[in-house]
């Protein structure tokens, strides 16, 4: 949308014209969605008032209708295999991947790359649930701000791998959202944090949701946001305290062998102990489970800390790991931020305030920050906010490597490499005349292959027939700011591009989530032909907008027949916008990006050398 | 593309092509360029400046990580002189130093089969020590002397020494962690 008009600091673009962003922090057990206001990010509460979406779909009938939120909530132990909950620790993973899925209400069938769920309304991938979340929250913020949104920022645990970046991002684009960005958790946190505190400093974000911990280490220098590390386990958060309490109960009150509505509301009870036991020193417990037996117990906070002193022990393993890989000692932290709603556990802000030597930062509302950050991101991306007074430098968080000889991996880009990255890679044949060859990419850690996440599996093909190890092909993997990855190849030879098949592992293609779009806007009435055409003339009008503007500030770095190639393109823009038609609009408007690539590569280069010398007088 | 992407990593963040860097400029430069360049400057940009973006932010990102790191910045600026550092193919070293390496790879090697997270750590600072030294051999064999051929010998042994260090860091993190 709206071109080059970011990097003119004092060149105010149609102020008047604000474009609707929200941050949506898609949590495991809660979601978010906030906005900018006035230059203040608020969160948006539903119409009775409450801030919090639970993240629970109900699957209502075979139609697919669906109850989303505290209703859907409300309803879990009575029909716990037609409602998800914590959908979030689904996404991306296969049914190996989860090890809980004999406790869980679900008819798990598992699917290439991703599980999915039966429900009565179909087989339901987590996408498509996560999709349903996503979509309650767009039209909540849609009512609310009185107009359609421009786009979104959604958080992600910084520990997401690809798969689970991928799939996340393909619910958004099921749910309707345009994606500007998507934004760890920390990092957002550390931005709502940082940006309304003034500090400088390395600062510690410790994550602690229903599901997930992250946690990542950071440093602050004037306005620019620096992750130096991250860490964290996907599998880990206040669930396994709930897990902890249940095993509790049963083991107390002698039961075995519970039906799975039994065992959903043991677990609600759980939770509410363990909630309850945050004020209190001691909470009871009662419950009437179906078959006319009642538990009634009674826990003290105290033995709630002993039976999950080994779990927060575990939270601390990632805080030791990302600082190790930050290089920062613990008393070099300035503070740390607790986020999430099991932080507000007294014994987790103990282990963590002992292990760091300072009493943790709970002053923020762990439930709100994580969107109130994504929400004053979301506003800077969509362009509302002229002044670039602080920058966002984020990592890759898990290590990408290839498959070599004997099942191993091999590195090609480093964890915690700053964002965006790419390294290229040689490889040859080993057959005389071989004309295609296979390579398969995968995230983690670990030396065997195996004991790393799959991502992609890529077929090399039209690669020219040569003697063996004559040809010389380099595949380029480029990470971008969202953290998922891009793969292209060439045969530096004879500079043949070879084509890739992309087969991945994990997410859907772009075939299925149009199809799945074009389902679930069956029985939506919108004409989609008409929102098209809208949708590409407001993109090509804000496009050639910001080309005048650039025009104006920096006609001067262009040839005049340079400047007549960028004029003849602005021009047949506005006459494909007078014929009405989808297609001449988006033509015209790639032609004029084309257009202006070298227009924009210089305006780049100059605003690089200003920063540059506003920087040496500034030193001197 | 313009200069943008023909200019050497030294003259992207106006800094003089040396291997005595001040860190705190080349921190502070890179921080200045990369707020320009960075996607998210685009996010609301026609798709050519986006790819732009992507492809600038990568190689100042690059650039830095070049920059950044010793080793890197010695290799990079014996690449720009013409020099090839021949790291793969030239294998061979003073006896002495072969010596010394044995030594450590012995002490990385006992304190990993001892599960010694404390000698590993110790073996690590060392090693980190004598990394240094060999660093400031570098600045004046680049800087003083432009003596290419010691500095290229000085990368094959930094070279060395750096895939030690690496080994008693996993070694440290499997015990850990
Ligand atoms: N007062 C409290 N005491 C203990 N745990 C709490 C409290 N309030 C919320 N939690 C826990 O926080 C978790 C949810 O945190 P939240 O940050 O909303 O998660 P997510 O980011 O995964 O959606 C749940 O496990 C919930 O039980
Ligand atoms: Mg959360």
């Amino acid at each position: 949308m709206a071109l080059l008009q970011i990097a003119e600091p004092g060149l105010s673009a149609a102020p008047h014209q604000h474009r609707l962003a929200v941050g949506i922090d898609l949590g495991t057990t809660n979601s978010l969605v906030a906005t900018v206001r006035s230059g203040t990010a608020t969160v948006l509460p539903d119409t009775q008032g409450r801030s919090l979406l639970p993240s629970v779909v109900r699957y209502l009938d075979a139609g697919g209708s669906v109850s989303v939120g505290y209703d859907a909530q409300a309803e879990q132990s009575r029909d716990p295999a037609n409602t998800v909950v914590s959908v979030k620790r689904f996404m991306g993973r296969g049914l190996a991947d989860l090890s809980d899925t004999a406790t869980q209400p679900y008819r798990f069938v598992d699917a290439p790359g991703m599980v999915q769920l039966v429900t009565r309304a179909g087989v339901k991938s987590p996408v498509e649930v996560s999709a349903e979340i996503l979509r309650t929250l767009k039209a909540r913020a849609e009512e609310s701000l009185g107009g359609e949104l421009t786009g979104a920022v959604i958080t992600v645990p910084a520990y997401f791998d690809d798969a689970q970046r991928q799939a996340t991002k393909d619910a958004a684009r099921l749910a309707g959202l345009n994606v500007l960005r998507l934004l760890n958790e920390p990092t957002a946190a550390a931005i709502a944090y940082g940006l309304d505190n003034g500090v400088e400093g390395v600062y510690v974000v410790y994550d602690l949701g229903g599901g997930t911990l992250d946690v990542s280490v950071l440093r602050l220098t004037r306005g620019v946001f620096e992750v130096l590390s991250t860490s964290g386990d996907s599998a880990l958060g206040g669930d396994d305290f709930d897990h902890r309490v249940y095993c509790w109960i049963l083991q107390e009150a002698g039961l075995s062998g519970i039906s799975p509505q039994d065992s959903r509301l043991l677990l609600t009870r759980a939770r509410e102990a363990k909630e309850a036991l945050t004020e209190h020193g001691e909470t009871r417990i009662t419950v009437l489970l179906s078959d006319g037996q009642a538990v009634d117990l009674s826990m003290t906070q105290a033995t709630l800390h002993d039976i999950t002193r080994t779990l927060v022990e575990k939270t601390l393993m990632p805080v030791r790991k990302a600082l190790r890989d930050a290089r920062i000692r613990p008393e070099e932290v300035k503070g740390v931020v607790m986020v999430g709603g099991a932080t507000r556990m007294p014994h987790v802000q103990k282990a963590v305030g002992d292990f760091f030597g300072q009493t943790p930062l709970t002053n923020l509302d762990p439930d709100k920050v994580v969107a109130l950050g994504a929400a004053i991101q979301a506003n800077v991306l969509a362009g509302n906010k002229q002044t670039d007074d602080w920058l966002l430098l984020d990592v890759i968080p898990l290590s990408l490597g290839i498959e070599t000889m004997g099942g191993l991996t091999e590195k090609i880009i480093p964890r915690n490499s700053t964002l965006p990255i790419a390294r290229a890679q040689d490889f040859t044949t080993f057959k005389d005349g071989q004309t295609a060859m296979s390579i398969h990419v995968v995230q983690g850690e670990r030396e065997l292959v195996n004991d790393c996440r799959s991502l992609a599996r890529f077929v090399l093909s039209g690669i020219p027939p040569m003697v063996a190890g004559a040809a010389r092909i380099r595949i380029t993997f480029q990470v971008d700011a969202d953290g998922l990855l891009s793969v292209s190849a060439r045969e530096q030879g004879s500079g043949v591009e070879a084509s890739i098949a992309v087969k991945p592992s994990y997410g859907l293609t772009d075939d299925e989530i149009s199809r799945m779009l074009t389902d679930s806007l069956a029985h939506v009435t919108t004409d989609i032909e008409a929102r098209k055409l809208r949708e590409a003339i407001v993109d090509a009008e804000s496009l050639a907008e910001a080309t005048r503007n650039a025009l104006t500030s920096d006609g001067d770095l262009l040839a005049p027949e340079e400047r007549q190639q960028v004029e003849t393109a602005l021009a047949a823009v506005a006459t494909a916008i007078a014929r009405q038609e989808t297609r001449a609009v988006n033509e015209a408007s790639a032609a004029l990006n084309r257009a202006t690539e070298t227009f924009a590569a210089r305006r780049m280069d100059r605003n690089v050398q200003r920063a540059l010398k506003g920087q040496n007088i500034g030193n001197l | 593309m313009n200069a943008d992407f023909n200019q050497d990593h030294f003259a992207l963040f106006g800094l003089p092509r040396r291997f005595r860097l001040d860190d705190a400029a080349l921190d502070t430069a890179y921080r200045k360029v990369a707020s320009e360049v960075h996607p998210d400057r685009y996010a609301h940009a026609g798709d050519a400046e986006k790819r732009l973006a992507l492809m600038m932010a990568t190689r100042v990102n690059e650039a830095y990580r070049t920059l950044r790191a010793p080793l890197a910045r010695a290799r990079y600026l014996l690449s720009l002189a013409g020099v090839d550092t021949q790291e793969e193919t030239n294998t061979s070293m003073p006896p002495d130093f072969l010596m010394a390496q044995m030594e450590w790879r012995e002490a990385v090697g006992d304190a990993r089969a001892a599960r010694d997270v404390g000698a590993l750590e110790e073996v690590s600072a060392n090693l980190a020590r004598e990394r240094r030294g060999y660093e400031a051999e570098l600045a004046e064999a680049l800087d003083d002397r432009s003596d290419t051929v010691t500095a290229a010998l000085l990368v094959r042994k930094l070279r060395f020494l750096e895939k030690l260090e690496q080994e008693a860091g996993d070694a440290i993190e499997a015990l850990l962690f």
